[in-house]
Protein backbone atom coordinates (compact mmCIF):
# COMPACT_ATOMS: atom_id res chain seq x y z
CA UNK A 1 0.00 0.00 0.00
CA UNK A 2 2.41 2.65 0.88
CA UNK A 3 6.59 1.79 2.26
CA UNK A 4 7.11 2.41 5.30
CA UNK A 5 10.27 3.79 6.93
CA UNK A 6 12.78 1.24 8.62
CA UNK A 7 13.35 3.29 11.93
CA UNK A 8 9.23 3.25 12.35
CA UNK A 9 8.62 -0.09 11.91
CA UNK A 10 8.63 -1.27 15.72
CA UNK A 11 7.28 1.73 16.89
CA UNK A 12 3.71 1.12 15.37
CA UNK A 13 3.79 -2.71 15.22
CA UNK A 14 3.47 -3.28 19.18
CA UNK A 15 0.38 -1.13 20.02
CA UNK A 16 -1.49 -2.91 16.55
CA UNK A 17 -0.91 -6.75 18.47
CA UNK A 18 -3.13 -5.37 21.04
CA UNK A 19 -6.25 -5.77 18.38
CA UNK A 20 -5.91 -8.84 17.82
CA UNK A 21 -8.07 -11.03 20.30
CA UNK A 22 -6.14 -13.53 21.74
CA UNK A 23 -6.49 -16.81 19.95
CA UNK A 24 -8.42 -19.96 21.26
CA UNK A 25 -11.75 -21.44 22.69
CA UNK A 26 -10.46 -20.29 26.02
CA UNK A 27 -11.03 -16.12 24.95
CA UNK A 28 -14.79 -16.88 23.97
CA UNK A 29 -15.78 -19.31 27.25
CA UNK A 30 -16.03 -18.11 30.57
CA UNK A 31 -15.08 -20.05 33.80
CA UNK A 32 -18.62 -19.56 34.71
CA UNK A 33 -20.29 -21.30 32.30
CA UNK A 34 -19.60 -24.69 34.67
CA UNK A 35 -22.70 -23.55 37.01
CA UNK A 36 -25.21 -23.38 34.43
CA UNK A 37 -24.16 -26.07 32.71
CA UNK A 38 -24.38 -28.38 36.66
CA UNK A 39 -27.89 -26.49 37.01
CA UNK A 40 -28.90 -28.18 33.60
CA UNK A 41 -27.54 -31.36 34.45
CA UNK A 42 -29.13 -31.03 37.74
CA UNK A 43 -32.99 -30.74 36.07
CA UNK A 44 -31.70 -33.24 33.19
CA UNK A 45 -30.90 -35.61 36.19
CA UNK A 46 -34.08 -35.03 38.52
CA UNK A 47 -35.94 -35.59 35.51
CA UNK A 48 -34.57 -38.85 33.92
CA UNK A 49 -34.13 -40.51 37.86
CA UNK A 50 -37.15 -39.74 39.06
CA UNK A 51 -39.60 -38.64 35.93
CA UNK A 52 -42.83 -38.71 38.33
CA UNK A 53 -43.22 -35.93 39.76
CA UNK A 54 -39.83 -34.08 37.71
CA UNK A 55 -40.54 -34.73 34.28
CA UNK A 56 -44.59 -34.49 34.44
CA UNK A 57 -43.51 -30.92 36.13
CA UNK A 58 -41.37 -30.09 33.29
CA UNK A 59 -44.04 -31.00 30.79
CA UNK A 60 -46.93 -29.44 32.40
CA UNK A 61 -45.38 -25.88 32.84
CA UNK A 62 -43.65 -26.20 29.34
CA UNK A 63 -45.69 -23.72 27.68
CA UNK A 64 -45.43 -20.99 30.62
CA UNK A 65 -41.73 -20.91 30.41
CA UNK A 66 -42.42 -20.06 26.45
CA UNK A 67 -45.04 -17.31 27.84
CA UNK A 68 -42.23 -16.31 30.33
CA UNK A 69 -39.37 -16.30 27.32
CA UNK A 70 -41.73 -14.29 25.36
CA UNK A 71 -42.92 -11.39 27.57
CA UNK A 72 -39.36 -11.05 28.22
CA UNK A 73 -37.80 -10.83 25.52
CA UNK A 74 -40.28 -8.58 23.38
CA UNK A 75 -40.52 -6.34 26.43
CA UNK A 76 -36.58 -6.40 26.49
CA UNK A 77 -36.09 -5.12 22.92
CA UNK A 78 -39.23 -2.75 23.45
CA UNK A 79 -38.02 -0.40 26.66
CA UNK A 80 -34.27 -0.19 24.96
CA UNK A 81 -36.69 1.79 22.45
CA UNK A 82 -37.95 3.54 25.24
CA UNK A 83 -34.89 3.76 27.19
CA UNK A 84 -32.67 5.32 24.73
CA UNK A 85 -35.81 8.01 23.95
CA UNK A 86 -36.28 8.66 27.63
CA UNK A 87 -32.17 8.84 27.90
CA UNK A 88 -32.25 11.70 25.15
CA UNK A 89 -35.18 13.23 26.99
CA UNK A 90 -33.53 13.56 29.88
CA UNK A 91 -30.68 15.11 28.29
CA UNK A 92 -32.86 17.65 25.98
CA UNK A 93 -32.35 21.03 26.28
CA UNK A 94 -35.57 21.08 25.27
CA UNK A 95 -38.14 22.03 28.86
CA UNK A 96 -40.96 20.61 27.83
CA UNK A 97 -38.94 17.45 26.48
CA UNK A 98 -37.30 17.20 29.54
CA UNK A 99 -40.17 17.74 31.76
CA UNK A 100 -42.24 15.27 30.77
CA UNK A 101 -39.57 12.50 30.67
CA UNK A 102 -38.23 13.21 34.35
CA UNK A 103 -41.88 13.28 35.18
CA UNK A 104 -42.09 9.77 33.92
CA UNK A 105 -39.11 8.64 35.12
CA UNK A 106 -40.57 9.95 38.41
CA UNK A 107 -43.69 8.58 38.57
CA UNK A 108 -42.81 5.17 37.71
CA UNK A 109 -40.29 4.88 39.83
CA UNK A 110 -42.16 5.31 42.70
CA UNK A 111 -44.94 2.66 42.36
CA UNK A 112 -44.14 -0.69 42.80
CA UNK A 113 -44.01 -2.82 39.65
CA UNK A 114 -46.75 -5.26 40.81
CA UNK A 115 -49.33 -2.77 41.60
CA UNK A 116 -48.35 -1.42 37.96
CA UNK A 117 -48.96 -4.46 36.08
CA UNK A 118 -52.23 -5.00 37.93
CA UNK A 119 -53.33 -1.07 36.97
CA UNK A 120 -52.83 -1.88 33.26
CA UNK A 121 -54.80 -5.01 33.70
CA UNK A 122 -57.40 -4.42 35.45
CA UNK A 123 -57.79 -0.41 35.48
CA UNK A 124 -56.73 0.44 32.19
CA UNK A 125 -59.25 -1.19 29.87
CA UNK A 126 -62.10 0.88 32.01
CA UNK A 127 -60.67 4.22 31.13
CA UNK A 128 -60.40 2.66 27.59
CA UNK A 129 -64.34 1.75 27.99
CA UNK A 130 -65.05 4.50 29.47
CA UNK A 131 -63.46 6.38 26.91
CA UNK A 132 -64.88 4.78 24.10
CA UNK A 133 -68.55 5.09 25.58
CA UNK A 134 -67.96 8.48 25.92
CA UNK A 135 -67.15 9.31 22.04
CA UNK A 136 -69.54 6.34 21.17
CA UNK A 137 -66.44 4.27 19.19
CA UNK A 138 -67.71 0.90 19.99
CA UNK A 139 -64.40 -0.79 18.93
CA UNK A 140 -63.38 0.84 22.56
CA UNK A 141 -66.29 0.69 24.03
CA UNK A 142 -66.23 -3.51 23.66
CA UNK A 143 -62.43 -3.18 24.55
CA UNK A 144 -61.16 -6.87 26.66
CA UNK A 145 -57.86 -6.85 28.26
CA UNK A 146 -55.32 -8.46 26.12
CA UNK A 147 -53.20 -10.06 29.24
CA UNK A 148 -49.97 -10.58 27.62
CA UNK A 149 -50.14 -7.44 25.37
CA UNK A 150 -50.93 -5.26 28.66
CA UNK A 151 -48.53 -7.50 30.71
CA UNK A 152 -45.64 -6.63 27.83
CA UNK A 153 -46.86 -2.89 28.05
CA UNK A 154 -46.23 -2.73 32.13
CA UNK A 155 -43.21 -3.97 31.66
CA UNK A 156 -41.97 -1.35 29.15
CA UNK A 157 -43.32 1.67 30.62
CA UNK A 158 -41.90 0.42 34.14
CA UNK A 159 -38.72 -0.79 32.55
CA UNK A 160 -38.33 1.84 29.71
CA UNK A 161 -38.13 4.41 33.02
CA UNK A 162 -35.29 2.75 34.20
CA UNK A 163 -33.37 2.12 31.41
CA UNK A 164 -33.76 5.86 30.37
CA UNK A 165 -31.72 6.72 33.72
CA UNK A 166 -29.37 4.28 32.60
CA UNK A 167 -28.76 5.34 28.72
CA UNK A 168 -29.44 9.16 30.23
CA UNK A 169 -25.47 8.10 32.34
CA UNK A 170 -24.05 5.87 29.71
CA UNK A 171 -24.48 9.11 27.36
CA UNK A 172 -23.39 11.79 29.96
CA UNK A 173 -20.46 9.34 30.70
CA UNK A 174 -19.15 9.76 27.30
CA UNK A 175 -16.89 13.18 27.25
CA UNK A 176 -18.13 16.23 25.50
CA UNK A 177 -15.70 16.79 23.59
CA UNK A 178 -17.07 14.11 21.50
CA UNK A 179 -20.23 15.31 20.59
CA UNK A 180 -18.47 18.99 20.25
CA UNK A 181 -16.06 17.00 17.57
CA UNK A 182 -18.55 15.69 15.75
CA UNK A 183 -20.79 18.51 15.35
CA UNK A 184 -18.18 20.81 14.24
CA UNK A 185 -17.29 18.73 11.17
CA UNK A 186 -21.16 19.59 10.69
CA UNK A 187 -22.80 16.33 11.99
CA UNK A 188 -26.36 16.91 13.10
CA UNK A 189 -27.04 16.26 17.03
CA UNK A 190 -28.95 12.66 15.82
CA UNK A 191 -26.33 11.90 13.25
CA UNK A 192 -23.30 12.46 16.42
CA UNK A 193 -25.31 10.80 18.67
CA UNK A 194 -25.99 7.53 16.08
CA UNK A 195 -22.63 7.31 14.81
CA UNK A 196 -20.27 8.93 18.01
CA UNK A 197 -22.21 8.79 21.70
CA UNK A 198 -24.29 5.84 21.11
CA UNK A 199 -21.75 3.22 20.02
CA UNK A 200 -19.42 4.43 22.71
CA UNK A 201 -21.86 4.73 25.23
CA UNK A 202 -23.41 1.55 24.38
CA UNK A 203 -20.15 -0.46 26.18
CA UNK A 204 -20.94 1.64 28.94
CA UNK A 205 -24.49 0.99 29.21
CA UNK A 206 -24.14 -2.94 28.31
CA UNK A 207 -23.60 -4.32 31.96
CA UNK A 208 -26.77 -2.40 33.64
CA UNK A 209 -28.97 -2.79 30.18
CA UNK A 210 -27.33 -6.64 31.10
CA UNK A 211 -28.75 -6.47 34.49
CA UNK A 212 -31.67 -5.04 33.85
CA UNK A 213 -32.77 -7.81 31.51
CA UNK A 214 -31.86 -10.33 34.17
CA UNK A 215 -34.28 -8.71 36.71
CA UNK A 216 -36.93 -8.36 33.75
CA UNK A 217 -36.72 -11.96 33.80
CA UNK A 218 -37.26 -12.94 37.23
CA UNK A 219 -40.07 -9.99 37.54
CA UNK A 220 -41.99 -11.32 35.13
CA UNK A 221 -42.96 -14.09 37.37
CA UNK A 222 -45.21 -11.22 38.37
CA UNK A 223 -47.84 -11.40 35.41
CA UNK A 224 -48.88 -14.46 37.09
CA UNK A 225 -51.20 -12.61 39.03
CA UNK A 226 -52.68 -10.81 35.89
CA UNK A 227 -54.34 -14.23 34.84
CA UNK A 228 -51.30 -15.14 32.52
CA UNK A 229 -49.91 -18.64 32.63
CA UNK A 230 -45.90 -17.97 32.76
CA UNK A 231 -43.68 -20.08 34.61
CA UNK A 232 -44.91 -19.46 37.99
CA UNK A 233 -48.57 -19.51 36.93
CA UNK A 234 -48.59 -23.13 35.65
CA UNK A 235 -46.18 -24.02 38.88
CA UNK A 236 -48.97 -22.93 40.91
CA UNK A 237 -51.50 -24.44 38.62
CA UNK A 238 -49.28 -27.72 39.16
CA UNK A 239 -49.67 -27.68 43.01
CA UNK A 240 -52.83 -26.88 42.98
CA UNK A 241 -53.53 -30.62 41.17
CA UNK A 242 -50.88 -32.42 42.69
CA UNK A 243 -50.02 -31.09 46.09
CA UNK A 244 -46.36 -31.72 45.66
CA UNK A 245 -44.91 -28.30 46.47
CA UNK A 246 -41.69 -29.42 47.58
CA UNK A 247 -40.76 -30.38 43.99
CA UNK A 248 -42.92 -28.52 41.81
CA UNK A 249 -41.28 -25.25 43.30
CA UNK A 250 -37.88 -26.80 43.19
CA UNK A 251 -38.40 -27.70 39.87
CA UNK A 252 -39.64 -23.94 39.36
CA UNK A 253 -36.78 -22.47 40.74
CA UNK A 254 -34.02 -24.28 39.06
CA UNK A 255 -35.56 -23.77 35.49
CA UNK A 256 -35.48 -19.80 36.39
CA UNK A 257 -32.36 -20.15 37.82
CA UNK A 258 -30.55 -21.85 34.79
CA UNK A 259 -32.28 -19.11 32.71
CA UNK A 260 -30.69 -16.25 34.93
CA UNK A 261 -27.83 -18.07 35.30
CA UNK A 262 -27.49 -18.71 31.12
CA UNK A 263 -28.15 -15.06 30.50
CA UNK A 264 -25.94 -13.77 32.84
CA UNK A 265 -23.20 -15.36 30.74
CA UNK A 266 -24.44 -13.98 27.24
CA UNK A 267 -24.42 -10.51 29.06
CA UNK A 268 -20.90 -11.69 30.50
CA UNK A 269 -19.81 -13.04 26.72
CA UNK A 270 -21.06 -9.72 25.01
CA UNK A 271 -19.41 -7.73 27.30
CA UNK A 272 -16.34 -8.64 26.86
CA UNK A 273 -16.73 -8.48 22.65
CA UNK A 274 -17.21 -5.30 22.73
CA UNK A 275 -14.82 -3.53 25.56
CA UNK A 276 -12.67 -0.68 24.51
CA UNK A 277 -9.66 0.93 25.62
CA UNK A 278 -9.69 4.91 25.88
CA UNK B 1 -7.45 20.80 -2.10
CA UNK B 2 -9.00 23.85 -2.37
CA UNK B 3 -11.79 23.05 -5.29
CA UNK B 4 -14.39 24.06 -7.61
CA UNK B 5 -17.56 24.11 -5.11
CA UNK B 6 -16.52 26.83 -3.45
CA UNK B 7 -18.33 30.50 -4.14
CA UNK B 8 -16.16 33.20 -5.97
CA UNK B 9 -16.57 36.02 -3.55
CA UNK B 10 -15.07 39.29 -3.30
CA UNK B 11 -11.51 38.10 -1.68
CA UNK B 12 -11.40 41.74 0.21
CA UNK B 13 -14.39 40.76 2.08
CA UNK B 14 -13.28 39.68 5.28
CA UNK B 15 -14.10 35.65 5.84
CA UNK B 16 -15.43 36.25 9.16
CA UNK B 17 -16.97 39.61 10.67
CA UNK B 18 -17.54 39.29 14.18
CA UNK B 19 -19.88 42.48 15.66
CA UNK B 20 -20.18 43.27 19.02
CA UNK B 21 -20.51 40.16 20.09
CA UNK B 22 -21.66 39.23 23.96
CA UNK B 23 -21.65 35.93 26.01
CA UNK B 24 -23.14 35.04 29.49
CA UNK B 25 -22.57 32.22 31.26
CA UNK B 26 -25.43 32.70 34.24
CA UNK B 27 -23.49 35.71 35.84
CA UNK B 28 -19.99 35.37 34.04
CA UNK B 29 -20.01 37.99 31.01
CA UNK B 30 -17.66 36.22 29.10
CA UNK B 31 -17.69 38.30 26.27
CA UNK B 32 -18.18 41.73 26.32
CA UNK B 33 -18.54 43.06 23.17
CA UNK B 34 -15.82 41.91 20.63
CA UNK B 35 -15.24 42.96 17.29
CA UNK B 36 -13.09 41.29 14.80
CA UNK B 37 -12.68 41.51 11.10
CA UNK B 38 -10.35 38.13 9.88
CA UNK B 39 -9.50 38.16 6.37
CA UNK B 40 -9.12 35.40 3.86
CA UNK B 41 -5.96 33.51 4.14
CA UNK B 42 -5.23 35.43 7.65
CA UNK B 43 -3.35 33.76 10.32
CA UNK B 44 -4.67 35.11 13.25
CA UNK B 45 -3.41 34.33 17.02
CA UNK B 46 -5.00 34.84 19.97
CA UNK B 47 -3.72 35.22 23.39
CA UNK B 48 -4.24 36.33 26.66
CA UNK B 49 -4.94 35.30 30.42
CA UNK B 50 -7.09 32.37 31.72
CA UNK B 51 -10.71 32.59 31.37
CA UNK B 52 -10.39 36.20 29.21
CA UNK B 53 -12.71 34.28 26.50
CA UNK B 54 -10.32 33.30 23.82
CA UNK B 55 -12.21 29.80 23.66
CA UNK B 56 -15.54 30.96 24.08
CA UNK B 57 -14.69 33.68 21.42
CA UNK B 58 -13.88 30.49 18.85
CA UNK B 59 -16.27 28.16 19.93
CA UNK B 60 -18.85 31.60 18.75
CA UNK B 61 -17.62 31.43 15.35
CA UNK B 62 -18.65 27.80 14.81
CA UNK B 63 -21.82 27.93 16.94
CA UNK B 64 -20.44 25.51 19.58
CA UNK B 65 -21.87 28.21 21.71
CA UNK B 66 -24.64 30.86 21.49
CA UNK B 67 -24.19 33.99 21.80
CA UNK B 68 -26.25 36.39 23.52
CA UNK B 69 -26.01 39.42 20.94
CA UNK B 70 -23.93 40.71 18.16
CA UNK B 71 -23.49 38.69 14.75
CA UNK B 72 -21.01 36.87 13.39
CA UNK B 73 -20.70 36.10 9.15
CA UNK B 74 -18.60 33.41 8.09
CA UNK B 75 -18.34 33.69 4.62
CA UNK B 76 -20.98 35.99 3.83
CA UNK B 77 -23.49 33.03 6.08
CA UNK B 78 -25.02 35.39 9.32
CA UNK B 79 -25.37 32.48 11.89
CA UNK B 80 -28.25 32.99 12.96
CA UNK B 81 -31.23 30.10 14.07
CA UNK B 82 -30.12 26.64 13.53
CA UNK B 83 -31.19 25.91 10.08
CA UNK B 84 -27.77 26.75 8.02
CA UNK B 85 -25.41 25.79 11.17
CA UNK B 86 -24.43 22.61 9.56
CA UNK B 87 -23.68 24.25 5.87
CA UNK B 88 -21.31 26.36 8.08
CA UNK B 89 -19.79 24.26 10.66
CA UNK B 90 -18.37 22.26 7.06
CA UNK B 91 -16.98 25.07 6.15
CA UNK B 92 -14.95 25.61 9.25
CA UNK B 93 -12.77 22.60 10.81
CA UNK B 94 -11.97 23.08 14.55
CA UNK B 95 -9.13 21.29 16.30
CA UNK B 96 -9.36 21.10 20.09
CA UNK B 97 -7.02 21.08 23.08
CA UNK B 98 -8.35 17.58 23.94
CA UNK B 99 -7.53 16.07 20.26
CA UNK B 100 -11.58 14.93 20.67
CA UNK B 101 -10.85 11.73 18.30
CA UNK B 102 -14.19 9.33 18.08
CA UNK B 103 -12.32 6.23 20.61
CA UNK B 104 -14.40 3.78 18.70
CA UNK B 105 -12.90 3.98 15.29
CA UNK B 106 -9.43 3.65 14.09
CA UNK B 107 -7.82 6.52 12.57
CA UNK B 108 -8.89 5.73 9.06
CA UNK B 109 -12.52 5.68 9.83
CA UNK B 110 -12.37 9.09 12.33
CA UNK B 111 -11.25 10.43 9.14
CA UNK B 112 -14.22 9.03 7.06
CA UNK B 113 -17.00 9.37 9.26
CA UNK B 114 -17.83 12.80 8.30
CA UNK B 115 -16.96 12.56 4.70
CA UNK B 116 -19.72 9.57 4.52
CA UNK B 117 -22.38 10.81 6.49
CA UNK B 118 -21.70 14.98 5.81
CA UNK B 119 -20.35 15.73 2.27
CA UNK B 120 -21.85 12.53 1.36
CA UNK B 121 -18.99 11.07 -0.47
CA UNK B 122 -18.46 6.88 -1.32
CA UNK B 123 -16.03 5.31 0.88
CA UNK B 124 -13.33 5.00 -1.61
CA UNK B 125 -13.62 8.53 -2.41
CA UNK B 126 -13.29 9.24 1.28
CA UNK B 127 -10.78 6.75 1.90
CA UNK B 128 -8.69 8.56 -0.87
CA UNK B 129 -8.99 11.62 0.73
CA UNK B 130 -8.08 10.26 4.47
CA UNK B 131 -4.98 8.74 3.14
CA UNK B 132 -3.59 11.64 1.13
CA UNK B 133 -4.44 14.03 4.48
CA UNK B 134 -2.73 11.07 6.25
CA UNK B 135 0.30 11.40 4.28
CA UNK B 136 0.37 15.17 4.29
CA UNK B 137 0.30 15.19 8.68
CA UNK B 138 2.98 12.33 8.05
CA UNK B 139 1.27 9.77 9.77
CA UNK B 140 0.13 7.10 6.81
CA UNK B 141 1.12 4.04 9.00
CA UNK B 142 -1.36 4.44 11.58
CA UNK B 143 -4.50 4.36 9.69
CA UNK B 144 -5.63 1.00 11.37
CA UNK B 145 -4.58 2.39 14.99
CA UNK B 146 -7.28 2.77 17.60
CA UNK B 147 -6.50 6.77 19.05
CA UNK B 148 -5.91 5.44 22.65
CA UNK B 149 -2.78 3.33 20.72
CA UNK B 150 -0.81 6.35 19.54
CA UNK B 151 0.90 9.42 21.13
CA UNK B 152 -0.88 12.58 22.22
CA UNK B 153 0.53 14.32 18.77
CA UNK B 154 -0.63 11.77 16.62
CA UNK B 155 -3.78 12.08 17.85
CA UNK B 156 -3.36 15.54 17.47
CA UNK B 157 -1.84 15.31 13.62
CA UNK B 158 -4.86 13.28 12.87
CA UNK B 159 -7.46 15.54 14.28
CA UNK B 160 -5.80 17.74 11.74
CA UNK B 161 -6.27 16.20 9.05
CA UNK B 162 -10.10 14.86 10.26
CA UNK B 163 -10.83 18.57 9.96
CA UNK B 164 -9.55 19.66 6.60
CA UNK B 165 -11.12 16.07 5.03
CA UNK B 166 -14.03 18.55 4.89
CA UNK B 167 -12.86 20.59 2.95
CA UNK B 168 -12.75 23.91 5.23
CA UNK B 169 -12.15 27.54 4.39
CA UNK B 170 -11.39 28.60 8.07
CA UNK B 171 -9.55 26.40 10.73
CA UNK B 172 -9.96 27.03 14.75
CA UNK B 173 -7.50 26.32 16.63
CA UNK B 174 -8.06 25.84 20.71
CA UNK B 175 -4.47 25.50 22.12
CA UNK B 176 -3.82 22.61 20.14
CA UNK B 177 -0.36 22.02 21.60
CA UNK B 178 -1.09 22.85 25.39
CA UNK B 179 -1.85 19.34 26.36
CA UNK B 180 1.13 17.77 24.48
CA UNK B 181 4.68 16.87 25.87
CA UNK B 182 7.42 19.36 24.61
CA UNK B 183 8.61 16.38 22.30
CA UNK B 184 5.36 16.55 20.19
CA UNK B 185 4.93 20.28 20.16
CA UNK B 186 6.66 20.99 17.19
CA UNK B 187 5.17 17.79 15.09
CA UNK B 188 1.97 19.36 15.72
CA UNK B 189 3.25 23.33 14.97
CA UNK B 190 5.03 22.28 11.68
CA UNK B 191 1.49 20.77 10.41
CA UNK B 192 0.03 24.37 11.37
CA UNK B 193 2.76 26.04 9.96
CA UNK B 194 2.66 24.04 6.34
CA UNK B 195 -1.36 24.91 6.52
CA UNK B 196 -0.77 28.81 7.01
CA UNK B 197 1.69 28.41 4.52
CA UNK B 198 -0.76 27.01 1.89
CA UNK B 199 -2.68 29.90 2.47
CA UNK B 200 -5.76 28.82 4.95
CA UNK B 201 -7.40 30.97 6.79
CA UNK B 202 -6.61 30.30 10.73
CA UNK B 203 -7.86 31.71 14.14
CA UNK B 204 -5.21 29.67 16.73
CA UNK B 205 -5.57 30.23 20.32
CA UNK B 206 -2.43 29.67 21.35
CA UNK B 207 0.96 31.17 23.53
CA UNK B 208 3.45 29.22 21.26
CA UNK B 209 5.48 32.65 20.31
CA UNK B 210 7.21 30.64 17.92
CA UNK B 211 4.62 29.94 15.72
CA UNK B 212 2.63 33.13 16.43
CA UNK B 213 5.98 34.97 15.00
CA UNK B 214 6.40 32.97 12.47
CA UNK B 215 3.25 32.41 10.79
CA UNK B 216 0.36 35.18 12.01
CA UNK B 217 -0.11 38.27 10.44
CA UNK B 218 -2.09 39.66 13.54
CA UNK B 219 -1.95 38.74 17.39
CA UNK B 220 -4.74 39.71 19.33
CA UNK B 221 -4.41 40.03 22.94
CA UNK B 222 -7.71 39.20 24.41
CA UNK B 223 -8.63 40.40 28.29
CA UNK B 224 -12.27 40.04 30.41
CA UNK B 225 -13.87 38.89 27.31
CA UNK B 226 -12.36 41.91 25.17
CA UNK B 227 -10.10 42.50 22.64
CA UNK B 228 -7.12 44.78 24.28
CA UNK B 229 -4.94 45.19 21.54
CA UNK B 230 -4.05 44.05 18.13
CA UNK B 231 -1.25 44.13 16.38
CA UNK B 232 1.19 42.36 13.56
CA UNK B 233 3.34 40.09 16.18
CA UNK B 234 6.21 41.99 15.40
CA UNK B 235 4.63 45.07 16.75
CA UNK B 236 2.86 43.33 19.38
CA UNK B 237 5.47 41.19 21.04
CA UNK B 238 8.11 44.13 21.12
CA UNK B 239 6.09 47.51 21.46
CA UNK B 240 2.94 47.07 23.11
CA UNK B 241 0.94 50.22 23.54
CA UNK B 242 -1.56 48.96 26.66
CA UNK B 243 -0.49 48.55 30.21
CA UNK B 244 -2.38 45.19 30.70
CA UNK B 245 -0.62 43.71 27.25
CA UNK B 246 2.83 44.35 28.64
CA UNK B 247 1.82 42.81 31.76
CA UNK B 248 0.60 39.69 30.01
CA UNK B 249 3.80 39.23 27.79
CA UNK B 250 6.08 39.95 30.37
CA UNK B 251 4.54 36.54 32.08
CA UNK B 252 4.53 34.41 28.94
CA UNK B 253 7.51 35.12 26.88
CA UNK B 254 10.22 35.12 29.81
CA UNK B 255 9.68 31.74 31.01
N1 LIG C 1 -19.59 26.14 29.80
C1 LIG C 1 -19.35 27.16 30.66
N2 LIG C 1 -20.13 27.34 31.73
C2 LIG C 1 -19.91 28.36 32.59
N3 LIG C 1 -18.91 29.23 32.47
C3 LIG C 1 -18.07 29.09 31.43
C4 LIG C 1 -18.24 28.05 30.48
N4 LIG C 1 -17.27 28.16 29.56
C5 LIG C 1 -16.53 29.23 29.92
N5 LIG C 1 -17.01 29.79 31.05
C6 LIG C 1 -16.46 31.00 31.70
O1 LIG C 1 -16.33 32.00 30.74
C7 LIG C 1 -15.11 32.70 30.91
C8 LIG C 1 -14.29 32.60 29.64
O2 LIG C 1 -13.88 31.25 29.48
P1 LIG C 1 -13.00 30.74 28.27
O3 LIG C 1 -12.95 29.27 28.37
O4 LIG C 1 -13.50 31.31 27.01
O5 LIG C 1 -11.59 31.36 28.62
P2 LIG C 1 -10.20 31.09 27.93
O6 LIG C 1 -9.66 32.42 27.58
O7 LIG C 1 -10.34 30.11 26.85
O8 LIG C 1 -9.37 30.50 29.13
P3 LIG C 1 -8.27 29.32 29.12
O9 LIG C 1 -6.98 29.97 28.73
O10 LIG C 1 -8.23 28.89 30.55
O11 LIG C 1 -8.72 28.27 28.19
C9 LIG C 1 -14.45 32.10 32.12
O12 LIG C 1 -14.75 32.91 33.24
C10 LIG C 1 -15.08 30.75 32.26
O13 LIG C 1 -15.12 30.36 33.60
MG1 LIG D 1 -9.67 28.09 26.54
Amino acid sequence: MFSRRKSESTEFKVPELENVPEAGVGYHIDAWWWLVALVAGLIAILSITKPDPYWRIVLFVRDGIGVTILITIVSFVLMIFVGMLGGLGRLSTNKVIHLVTTFYVEIVRGIPLLVQLIWWYFAFPVIVRELGQATHISFLANYEANAILLAIFGFVFCYGAYMSEIFRAGIQSIPKGQMEAARSLGMSYFQAMRHVVLPQAIRVILPPVGNEFIALLKDSSLVSAVALADLTRRGREFMAANFDPLQVWTMIALLYLVMTLFSARIVNYVERRTKIER
Amino acid sequence: MLNGERRLKDNKDPIIQIKDIHKHFGKVHALRGVNLDIKRGEVVVIVGPSGSGKSTLLRCINRLEEYDSGKIVVDGILLHGAQNINMVRQEIGMVFQSFNLFAHLTVMDNLMLAQKIVRKRSPEEARKIAMDLLKKVGIPEKINAYPSQISGGQQQRVAIARALAMNPRIMLFDEPTSALDPEMIKEVLDVMMDLAKEGMTMVVVSHEMGFARAAAQRIIFMDEGQIIEEAPPEVLFTNPKQERTKRFLSKILDH
